[in-house]
C-alpha cells in the first residue's frame, strides 16, 4: 500500500501548487488526476490573474473590489490574505516561467477585468490558465523525485479513520481497472467544480463535481452551494466561454437594436460591471424582447483593433471561427450568459482545513470564502494558487508531525463490491447521457440567474427521481481497460449528489445576493442573510441546513452598485 | 439534417480479437464536430467506445485522433470538413467492407482511429506517456533561471514573451507526433512536440542555459538535424505551433548565433545545401555529400564519399545521375539566385516569420516594436 504525508487529489492548478508547496515543506507528496494533469479544466481559464502588483495599486483596493463583487458575502479575513499575498505568488510564477505577457519597457503588463478599479489583470494572450498550468507542470517534472504522480488514476472514494479523520484514498487505474488504497497522514481535495450539472456550461466534461461529492459523503460541511455563476459571455449552442478579457480589451455588448445596453444597468463600469450584474443585464434584455431570436445579444471585438485581437485575444478567434464560423475580428458574435463556476464547495478555513480532520481542500472544490456571492473575474486563478499553495504547506506541516495513521480494513472491499456492482448492470436501465442531459437542462431552466421557489421545488424532484433512476443506470462496458462507462456511472453520481445541495441551498437562501437572484425576494436582505447557507449530511443520509456568519473585517456592507 | 458514416477503430486488448472498424451512421449538423458524433453514439448506443476528452473546444488536448487519415482534434474538426478532406501522407484506407455496400446510397464517411507513432491502450486511446511524455522530458523542459533572479520580474522585452507564446500555445496533444515521418523512421527522433517545447526555452531571454540547450540537441544524432522538413506537423497542429519552424530557428539560432558545430554534420549538411542552390540555381545531388564535408577534394570527405559508395552505385545504376553529371556542374545559377542571396544575406538582422504574431497573411506589414527580429 502506498502511503504519504499528503495525497492530493487533482492536478489542477490548484492540486499542482499544493503538491509543489508540501514538497517543499519537507512532506512525501502524491498527486492523483483522472486525467492528465495538462487535461485538468484550469487549462481553459482565459484571462488573466489578478495581483495588485502596480505601485500605484493597493492590495485594499483589491480586496474591497472583491468584497464588493461578493455583494458582501466573501469572508474578509480570506479575502485580505489572498489580495495581501496575490503579488508574492505572480512574482512566484513568474521566476518559475510563466510567459506573462509585458508591456512597453518589459516590465509585466496588465489588461483591465470587470469589477476591478484598476488594470491588475496579468496575462498570458488569452491562454492565461494553460500557460500556467503547463509550467506548473514543468516544474512537477522537474520536482519529480519529491513527487509521485498518478496521472489517470480515478478517485472513488475517501477513506475515514476510527477517529472520523481523513485517512487516504481509493483510487482505480484507468489504464487496468486496478483498485488502491493510498495511505496519507492528509489528502487535499483539489478537484475543481461542478459545472457538468448544467447544460450547457463552459466546464470541460471532466468538471463533474467529485470532489465536492466525496467530501460531503465522508461528513464535511460545503458552504455557499447556492452561488453559481453565469459568466456574461457564452456561445449560444454549445455554451463555449469568451473571455472577459474581450471586454477588458474594450469590446461592446450590443443588443439585437444595436444599443449598447450596459449604459442603462451599470453607467460606470459598463461592460466591466461584475459578472452577476452583466449576466442579469443580458437576461434582461433578452427576456423584454431585445435580444436576437437565437435568445442572445451580441459582443462586438471589432471595437479592440484587429493586431491587438490577433495578438491578445488569439483563442477567442479560433473558438468564434472553429464553434461559431464567426470571424470575431470582423463582426459581432452572439453570446448569452451561461453556466461557468461555482463559488460555493467544501468549506474550509483560511489554510485549506476542511470540517474533517486531516481533509483540505483548495481551488474551486473548495469555498474560503474569498468568492462569496460572486467571483470577479482573474480571481479564481489567484485563488487556487494562493490557497493550493497554502493548503500544502498547512497539510505537510500537520503531516509531519504525526504517524502514519492506519486504514479501517474493510474500505478497500466496500468499493471492490460498489463496483463490482455497477459492472454487473446491464443495457436495459436509463442511459446515463440522457440522465445527465435532463439534469443539465433543468438546472439551467431552474437554478439559473433567476429563480423562484416554484421553480426550485419542481427542480428538487426531478434531481430527487433521477438519483433514483441513475442507480439503476445502463452500463456497456464490462472491461477492465480504460472503462470510461463505470468511471461516467461514478461521476453522475456525483452530480446528482451536488445538484441537490445547490437547490436545497437555493430554496434556503429567501433573498437575492450575488449569482443568487430569487424573483420572489428580490432585494438584498441583510438582517436576515448576511451569513453562509451551510449544508452537511451530519450523519444522516439526507442534507441538513445550517448557517454559519460572514467574517466582516473592515468593509461593511453598502448599496451594490456599478 | 445530413448524415453521416461514422467508423470508429476499435481495440480492446483484453478481448483476444484483433482491431476492427465499428461502423455507426449518425444525422447531425455539418457543423458538429467529429466528437459530437462520437459522444452521440457513445451516449446513446454504446458507451463502450473509448475515447479521450473533455473541454470540447481545443484547449485540453486530450482528443486527438487521425480522422480521415490526417491528425487533429475530434473537438473541433467539423463533420463536414472531416468528409471532404484530403488524406495525410502515407495514409492506407481500410477496403471497402462488404457490409457497408448499402442500396446505392453512400453517406460522406468520416473514419476516426488512434494516433499513429504511439501504442494503442484501447480504442481511440494512446499510450502518450511511452512516446510523447518521454520526449518531453528529453528536453530539460523547465526554465533554468538567469542568475541574478532579480527581486522582482524580470526586465525582458514584449516581443519576446509575444514570441515564446507561440510554442507555448501547444495544448500537448500529440497530432505532430502522430504524424512525424521523421519518428517514423527513428523513433528516438525527440520529435516536432519536445522540440517546439525546447525552443520555448532557447526563446525566453529568462533562460540562462539557451547554449547548453542547443548543443545537446545539437549533438544528439535524434536531435534538431534529424528532422526531414515533411510539413507534417505544421499541417496536423491544430493551434499553430509550427513545430517545423520552430526546429529551424532552433538550427539557425545553434548554427549562426552559437556557432555550433555538431558531430552529426548536420549544421555543415545544411550549409551545404545553401551553397549548392547558389552555385547551381538548383540542387545537385551528387555535390551535395562532398560539400557537406568540405568539398569532393577535401581529405575528409574521402572516407565518406568511401563509405557512400553504394549509394552512389546505385544512383548510377538507377540513372539518377550519370558520371558526368556526378563530376561536372551542368548547371550555372542564374543571376537573380545569387542577388537573391545577396540582398538576404546582405540584410544586419534576421527576420523569423512568426504568424502567431504577426496574424493573417493580408494583414497590414507589422510595425518595428512587434515583429520579431533576432540581434
Amino acid at each position: 500500500m502506498p502511503a504519504y504525508d499528503v495525497l492530493i487529489i487533482g492536478a489542477g492548478l490548484a492540486g499542482q501548487r499544493a503538491a509543489l508547496a508540501a514538497a517543499q515543506t519537507g512532506a512525501t507528496v502524491g498527486v492523483v488526476s483522472k486525467v492528465h494533469p495538462v487535461r485538468s479544466h484550469s487549462v481553459a481559464a482565459a484571462g488573466g490573474i489578478n495581483a495588485a502588483l502596480n505601485p500605484e495599486d493597493s492590495w485594499e483596493s483589491h480586496a474591497f473590489d472583491t468584497v464588493k463583487g461578493s455583494d458582501y458575502l466573501g469572508d474578509q479575513d480570506a479575502i485580505e490574505i489572498m489580495c495581501r499575498e496575490a503579488p508574492d505568488e505572480l512574482l512566484w510564477l513568474e521566476h518559475a516561467g510563466v510567459t506573462f505577457h509585458r508591456d512597453g519597457t518589459g516590465h509585466l503588463g496588465t489588461r483591465a477585468f470587470g469589477g476591478a478599479s484598476a488594470a491588475r489583470t496579468y496575462y498570458v494572450a488569452d491562454i492565461t490558465g494553460q500557460a500556467i498550468l503547463h509550467v506548473l507542470y514543468e516544474q512537477l517534472l522537474k520536482h519529480h523525485a519529491q513527487l509521485d504522480r498518478y496521472e489517470e488514476w480515478f478517485t472513488t472514494d475517501l477513506v475515514v479513520g476510527d477517529e472520523g479523520q481523513c485517512v487516504g484514498a481509493i483510487c482505480r487505474d484507468l489504464r487496468d481497472g486496478r483498485l488502491e488504497l493510498i495511505n496519507a497522514k492528509a489528502v487535499i481535495l483539489a478537484s475543481g467544480g461542478a459545472g457538468q450539472v448544467y447544460r450547457p456550461t463552459t466546464n470541460g466534461l471532466i468538471v463533474t463535481g467529485d470532489g465536492i461529492a466525496q467530501a460531503c459523503r465522508v461528513g464535511a460541511k460545503l458552504m455557499d452551494m447556492e452561488m453559481v455563476q453565469y459568466h456574461p459571455t457564452t456561445l449560444s449552442g454549445n455554451g463555449l466561454l469568451i473571455t472577459e478579457g474581450a471586454r477588458g480589451e474594450g469590446a461592446w455588448l450590443l443588443n439585437a437594436e444595436g444599443d449598447r445596453f450596459m449604459e442603462e444597468y451599470a453607467p460606470n463600469k459598463l461592460e466591466l460591471a461584475s459578472r452577476d450584474v452583466v449576466s442579469r443585464a443580458e437576461q434582461t434584455e433578452i427576456m423584454e424582447g431585445r435580444g436576437f431570436p437565437d435568445g442572445t445579444v451580441a459582443l462586438d471585438v471589432t471595437k479592440v483593433p484587429r493586431r491587438r485581437t490577433l495578438e491578445a485575444l488569439r483563442e477567442i478567434v479560433n473558438i468564434g471561427r472553429d464553434f461559431a464560423g464567426v470571424d470575431i475580428t470582423r463582426e459581432p458574435i452572439h453570446i448569452r450568459p451561461g453556466n461557468h463556476y461555482i463559488m460555493g464547495g467544501v468549506k474550509t478555513d483560511v489554510d485549506g482545513q476542511t470540517t474533517v480532520p486531516g481533509l483540505y481542500a483548495a481551488g474551486e472544490v473548495a469555498c474560503v470564502s474569498v468568492h462569496g456571492g460572486n467571483r470577479l473575474g482573474a480571481n479564481s486563478l489567484l485563488d487556487t494558487l494562493v490557497f493550493g499553495r497554502r493548503s500544502g504547506e498547512s497539510a505537510a506541516r500537520r503531516a509531519l508531525r504525526m504517524p502514519m495513521p492506519s486504514t479501517p480494513s474493510a474500505c478497500l472491499t466496500d468499493t471492490q463490491r460498489a463496483l463490482a456492482a455497477i459492472l454487473r448492470r446491464r443495457g436495459n436501465g436509463s442511459r446515463i447521457g440522457a440522465i445527465k442531459k435532463e439534469l443539465g437542462d433543468t438546472m439551467n431552466e431552474y437554478v439559473a440567474v433567476f429563480r423562484d421557489a416554484e421553480g426550485l421545488a419542481k427542480a428538487h424532484q426531478i434531481v430527487r427521481r433521477l438519483k433514483e433512476e441513475a442507480a439503476g443506470a445502463a452500463i456497456d462496458d464490462h472491461g477492465s481497460v480504460f472503462n470510461q462507462d463505470v468511471i461516467a456511472a461514478i461521476e453522475l453520481s456525483y452530480m446528482l449528489e451536488v445538484a441537490e445541495t445547490i437547490v436545497i441551498a437555493a430554496e434556503e437562501r429567501k433573498e437575492s445576493r450575488g449569482a443568487q437572484y430569487r424573483t420572489d425576494f428580490p432585494e438584498r436582505n441583510d438582517a436576515d442573510w448576511l451569513k453562509h447557507v451551510d449544508i452537511s449530511l451530519d450523519g444522516g443520509p439526507e442534507p441538513k441546513v445550517s448557517y454559519s456568519p460572514v467574517t466582516i473585517t473592515r468593509w461593511q456592507p453598502e448599496e451594490r452598485t456599478y | 439534417m445530413p448524415e453521416y458514416t461514422l467508423r470508429i477503430r476499435r481495440f480492446d486488448p483484453l478481448s483476444g480479437e484483433a482491431a476492427y472498424w465499428d461502423e455507426h451512421f449518425i444525422e447531425m449538423e455539418e457543423h458538429n464536430s467529429v466528437l459530437d458524433g462520437i459522444l452521440k453514439v457513445k451516449d446513446e448506443k454504446d458507451g463502450s467506445i473509448g475515447i479521450r476528452c473533455s473541454c470540447q473546444q481545443g484547449i485540453c488536448g486530450s482528443c486527438a485522433v487521425r480522422i480521415n487519415g490526417k491528425p487533429g482534434l475530434a473537438c473541433n474538426t467539423h463533420l463536414e470538413e472531416a468528409a471532404h478532406r484530403g488524406h495525410g501522407v502515407g495514409w492506407n484506407p481500410p477496403a471497402p467492407d462488404d457490409t457497408s455496400s448499402g442500396e446505392g446510397l453512400k453517406l460522406p464517411e468520416i473514419m476516426v482511429e488512434p494516433m499513429g507513432n504511439m501504442p494503442v491502450i484501447r480504442d481511440l486511446i494512446v499510450d502518450m506517456d511511452a512516446v510523447h511524455w518521454r520526449k518531453i522530458q528529453r528536453v530539460t523542459p523547465w526554465l533554468i533561471n538567469r542568475e541574478p533572479v532579480p527581486e522582482r520580474e524580470y526586465i525582458v522585452p514584449h516581443a519576446n514573451m509575444v514570441d515564446v507564446t507561440q510554442p507555448m500555445s501547444c495544448i500537448q496533444c500529440g497530432a505532430c507526433v502522430s504524424d512525424c515521418l521523421s519518428m517514423e523512421i527513428d523513433p528516438l527522433f525527440i520529435g516536432p512536440a519536445a522540440l517546439a517545447k525546447a525552443y520555448r526555452f532557447v526563446g525566453d531571454p529568462r533562460d540562462a542555459q539557451h547554449r547548453e540547450r542547443l548543443f545537446d540537441l545539437a549533438e544528439d544524432p535524434h536531435g534538431i538535424y534529424d528532422c526531414t522538413h515533411c510539413f507534417n506537423c505544421v499541417d496536423a497542429c491544430p493551434k499553430g505551433v509550427d513545430p517545423m519552424n520552430q526546429i529551424m530557428r532552433l538550427r539557425r539560432i545553434a548554427g549562426t548565433d552559437y556557432d555550433i558545430e555538431d558531430r552529426n554534420n548536420g549544421y555543415r549538411h545544411e550549409h551545404a545545401f545553401v551553397k549548392n542552390i547558389r552555385r547551381n540555381g538548383l540542387l545537385h545531388e551528387s555535390d551535395l555529400l562532398a560539400d557537406s564535408y568540405g568539398g569532393k577534394f577535401n581529405p575528409a570527405a574521402g572516407r565518406e564519399l568511401v563509405s557512400s559508395l553504394p549509394t552512389g552505385i546505385k544512383g548510377l545504376a538507377r540513372r539518377k545521375m550519370t558520371p558526368k553529371t556526378a563530376l561536372m556542374h551542368p548547371h550555372k545559377a542564374p543571376k537573380p539566385v545569387s542577388q537573391t542571396f545577396d540582398r538576404i544575406e546582405g540584410r544586419d538582422q534576421r527576420v523569423e516569420l512568426n504568424l502567431y504574431v504577426s496574424g493573417y497573411e493580408d494583414d497590414e506589414p507589422a510595425d518595428e516594436t512587434e515583429s520579431e527580429e533576432r540581434r
